[in-house]
């Protein structure tokens, strides 16, 4: 064979190689395009399958939703009605109490006040004093002190837990004591914890007034072990004696008088009738 | 409608007036008042009660002579006694309740405590 020949031939076969080539792309390019084609069909069923079955559940998981979004509001209103009915209860605990509180105040003090009017003996009236002081208020150690109008000095009447004699009078003006009796301001100590008994300074002083007129006055020295503090009622309570203690000694010893002049006159007319 | 007898037994009018102001909240109650342990004991024997509350410090016979005697006897023996007092010590309190009172009280009082403890021991339960 001829170079040319060679050359000829060589030009055919490099011709069906690219043919044969182009044949191949032209293959490989539709196996790829087929491909891609199957590729997105079964992408397409795959979200059909989905979206059949799918459908189906959602509706009823939306009803379930729905449902489950109902018993939710229900049991926040239901939680939130406990929670009033409960602060409710609450308030009515309290209301009660104090309620409670109340009515019992509200005794001691009608006693007290029915007590105290209950007798125009003076002795009697100083014993009534002594029984609220002890029972109602609970104390221990205490002075009934009234004024002596000559001596214009504070005399002690009552000792309940002490030796009247060894309670010193007062002046008007002299000491906690003297003080309160002339202000007429009821006096009570700052601390109780570690009290020391000091006649003239007692835990308590509460000045028996006539409108503004000192009469006398109730000291305490001593409350019961079991009574560590005052109460609200206490102090309804000493309000009550400042005023109607004084009264109740004042009219028994008006009357205890005028029983005697009237004994006296008494005594007279049957010396002259006779 | 059951009606219960209460005696108290105490010396002080003031206090007796509270007691009895306390329970008046029970119903169907008829309430004898003693001023000591002698004639807390006459009236006692006079009657038939379902509670006694009493005193400790009272002339003539105090109350915890009063308790000894009334557990003593087999005529009274069963009923509930209250001691409601001015003694606030413990000792006071477990020597009560050693010569058989079924509760101890101390002054002053609040009237819903007489109460409650009424009820309780008369089986009142509203
Ligand atoms: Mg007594």
């Amino acid at each position: 064979m001829t170079e040319r020949e060679e050359d000829k031939l060589a030009g055919k076969k490099a011709e069906e190689f690219l043919q044969v080539f182009k044949k191949g792309a032209e293959f490989t390019q539709d196996l790829l395009k087929e491909n891609e084609r199957l590729r997105y069909r079964l992408l397409q069923l795959e979200e059909g399958v989905r979206g059949e079955s799918g459908g189906a559940e959602d509706s009823e998981t939306v009803r379930m939703r729905l449902r489950i979004e109902e018993l939710e509001r229900q049991k926040d209103e239901i939680l939130g009605r406990i929670k009033q009915v409960e602060a409710e209860n609450h308030d009515f605990a309290n209301r009660y109490i104090d309620i409670e509180n109340e009515n019992n105040m509200l005794a001691n003090l009608y006693i007290a006040s029915y007590q105290l009017h209950s007798t125009l003996d003076f002795r009697e009236v100083l014993q009534v004093i002594t029984e609220i002081v002890i029972n109602l208020i609970g104390a221990e150690e205490f002075a009934i002190m009234l004024l002596d109008e000559k001596t214009n000095k504070l005399q002690a009447v009552v000792a309940e837990g002490l030796d009247q004699r060894e309670i010193p009078s007062v002046g008007i003006g002299d000491g906690i004591i003297g003080q309160m009796a002339k202000t007429g301001e009821n006096y009570f100590i700052d601390d109780m914890e570690g009290y020391v008994r000091d006649f003239g300074h007692p835990l308590v002083c509460i000045p028996l007034k006539i409108k503004e007129h000192v009469i006398g006055v109730i000291v305490i020295y001593k409350l019961l072990v079991q009574k560590s503090r005052f109460a609200e009622v206490d102090f309804e309570l000493f309000t009550l004696l400042a005023g109607h203690a004084a009264t109740a000694i004042f009219s028994s010893k008006l009357y205890s008088e005028s029983e005697r002049k009237l004994s006296t006159i008494q005594g007279f007319l049957d010396l002259l009738t006779k | 409608m059951s009606t219960y007898k209460i005696l108290i037994v105490e010396d002080s009018p003031t206090m007796r007036q509270l007691i009895v102001f306390a329970l008046k909240r029970i119903r169907g109650l008829t309430i004898v008042e003693a001023n000591d342990g002698v004639d807390g004991l006459k009236k006692l024997s006079a009657d038939r009660f379902d509670l006694i509350l009493t005193d400790i410090n009272m002339p003539i016979m105090d109350g915890l002579k009063l308790v000894s005697l009334v557990r003593n006897d087999p005529n009274y023996k069963a009923v509930p006694i209250v001691i409601i007092t001015t003694e606030g010590a413990s000792e006071d309190r477990e020597r009560a309740l050693a010569l058989g009172a079924n509760d101890y009280i101390t002054k002053p009082i609040q009237t819903t405590q007489i109460l409650d403890v009424a009820k309780r021991l008369l089986n009142i339960t509203i």
